[in-house]
């Protein structure tokens, strides 16, 4: 379904969305064609529609900027996959539809051909013919998600995820 | 049922209902802000959302820090577009030369017990004022702009108690570097990092604000510590004195860890490139003695008023070396005007620094001291990843306002305490 392209630990929003290119932030196509690019410079112009991104620990570590979630989807990133997240981006990636898969990386090499089935936790390595499962998503990240991000949510419900006592 | 940690009663309090770490919880936002790197597309959101307008537009601050003034048309035309959006909704505009956002809605509009949402991840700092203060994206603050509150999840609390004094030429950014040494800087993710203790009970508040201000370096959600004394002190200080009152956590409070750290044994730190966990002691051969290209003393971790008094005290007198540049960024209007009136910038000038005018200058990469392929830096900010000054090629080493100022004298990264 897509391809992985393998990144390391801590990749800091510095290195998706650099502070180089802080003007571009309201042309989000042009700042699109550096995404990743000090993580690996290879990457911008050659991901396609479907890839999957693989991290290690901490994955969008650093500042707030949520650009730099929206250009590694806009790109057609479909999922990222790593061993952890940083929270805001975490955060930032299910507001945009984006899913963020919290699974042990360690056994998917880059080019592997991945696929992701959310509704059953797992993502399947075709090249290796292995399955790797992940915990259920949270109520309120898997409701975000299945709406296609907090944007659409509130479109569609004008308020927050919220029950009684909570979210869900 | 056991006691409550800081953050637990912050967010209890405000929800009107007891709150444990784990819950997921709809909370109301006290203070919201942007700026201008996240503030165009929070507003474009809101519009995407139909959030017409701002639920507390006079808490809700629009800051123009990080590219300020612009060096790029482009950039121009986003604060633009903010002057107008914070014109049409009411909003609070903090413009050109106000400052960096979090020392300026510190100094200004956060209270003790507040919960703040912040478009950038240094919000964090506003846990010294023991608020519940922590960044979000943009799509996030555009909806607790909009409705006036925000989901999260009640995080567990890391304690550190911290007794002890620090030595001289060790200060709190050298507490900080220790604990995001030993944390890495995963360590403290999606918990909240609370301080105490009899040397926090000793801090002094633009103290105080480092340690919450570098919370997120080690994946914190916020840095908190309680409202006593200090706090009250700092808000009368800035004629705020009604709002203060005191928070603090219960003595039975349960913690996911308590770190005991005995201030007396730290000594001045180092953070090598490429991340905030790379710390060494300033002894360190690593680097001891290291070519130094540029120091700069700014950002929203340490560049107010006593940072710039302690360096222009290390300082007084001599030159910075020759090879090496030394740039300057008070961190908002009201530490200018301290600094002015304090005559540090006769120091600074005379050691032949570069003043700039209040906002966020070289930290993010954007403007104000961008380094040349290969250079050095010593700089008293929070980050130093690949690419975090502007430029890819440049290296950036972390560390306190002692430490810069002994550096800036000789060249070479130096112990703060050879000078003092």
């Amino acid at each position: 379904m897509g391809r992985a392209w393998k990144f390391g630990d801590n990749i800091s929003t510095d290195l998706i969305a650099p502070g180089r290119y802080y003007h571009l932030r309201s042309n989000l196509p042009e700042l699109g064609k550096h995404v990743l690019e000090d993580a690996r410079n290879d990457f911008a112009a050659n991901v396609k529609p479907g890839d999957v991104v693989v991290g290690g620990r901490n994955f969008g570590k650093g500042s707030s900027r949520e650009h730099a979630v929206i250009i590694i989807k806009m790109v057609g990133t479909r999922a990222i996959l790593a061993k952890s997240f940083a929270r805001i981006f975490y955060r930032n990636c299910i507001n945009n539809g984006l899913p963020a898969i919290v699974v042990d990386t360690d056994r998917i090499d880059e080019g592997d051909d991945l696929d992701v089935v959310l509704e059953r936790g797992l993502v399947i390595d075709r090249t290796k013919g292995i399955e790797l499962s992940f915990p259920p998503l949270p109520a309120v990240v898997a409701r975000l998600l299945a709406e296609g991000g907090l944007v659409e949510f509130i479109k569609r419900h004008g308020d927050l995820p919220t029950t009684e006592r909570g979210v869900a | 049922m056991a006691g409550e940690t800081l953050a637990e009663r912050i967010l209890s309090e405000r929800v009107g209902r007891r709150l444990q770490a784990g819950d997921i919880a709809v909370v109301p936002v006290d203070l919201a802000y942007v700026q201008d790197g996240t503030g165009p597309l929070t507003f474009r959101q809101m519009e995407a959302m139909g959030l017409r307008r701002a639920a507390n537009p006079g808490r809700t601050i629009v800051f123009i820090d990080h590219a300020s003034p612009p060096p790029r048309k482009e950039l121009a035309a986003d604060h633009v577009f903010l002057r107008e959006v914070a014109r049409t909704h009411g909003l609070v505009l903090s413009d050109v030369g106000g400052g960096v956002c979090h020392q300026v809605a510190f100094e200004s509009f956060v209270r003790p017990g507040d919960v703040v949402i912040g478009a950038d991840s240094h919000t964090v700092m506003g846990g010294a004022m023991a608020a519940f203060a922590t960044g979000m994206g943009s799509t996030d603050v555009a909806v607790a702009i909009g409705l006036g509150k925000t989901w999260l999840r009640v995080p567990e609390t890391m304690k550190f108690h911290v007794s002890g004094s620090l030595g001289k030429g060790v200060y709190a950014k050298d507490l900080i570097l220790k604990v995001i040494g030993d944390l890495k800087t995963d360590g403290a993710t999606y918990r909240a990092m609370e301080w105490g203790g009899p040397a926090i009970a000793r801090m002094p508040m633009h103290e105080r604000m480092v340690l919450s201000n570098m919370a997120v370096e080690a994946g914190g959600k916020c840095g908190l510590i309680p409202s006593d004394a200090e706090t009250r002190r700092y808000l009368e200080e800035h004629g705020r004195g009604s709002e203060w009152r005191s928070i603090a956590p219960d003595s039975d409070a349960t913690y996911a860890a308590e770190i005991d750290v005995d201030a007396a044994a730290l000594e001045p730190m180092v953070a090598r490139p490429p991340s905030e966990d790379n710390v060494v002691p300033v002894t360190d051969p690593s680097v001891r003695r290291l070519p130094i290209h540029e120091v700069y003393l700014g950002s929203c971790t340490n560049a107010r008023f006593e940072d710039i008094q302690l360096f222009c005290d290390v300082i007084k007198g001599e030159r910075v070396a020759a090879g090496t540049r030394l740039i300057v960024t008070p961190a908002s209007r009201e530490v200018w005007r301290q600094a002015l009136r304090a005559g540090l910038f006769e120091v600074l000038t005379d050691a032949g620094a570069t003043i700039q005018s209040p906002g966020c200058g070289a930290c993010p990469g954007v403007h104000g001291g961008i380094p040349g392929d290969g250079e050095n830096v010593l700089s008293t900010t929070n980050r130093n990843y690949v690419g975090r000054m502007g430029n890819p090629l440049a290296f950036t080493y972390l560390a306190s306002p002692a430490t810069a100022a002994a550096t800036a004298m000789h060249g070479v990264i130096t112990d703060p305490r050879e000078v003092m």
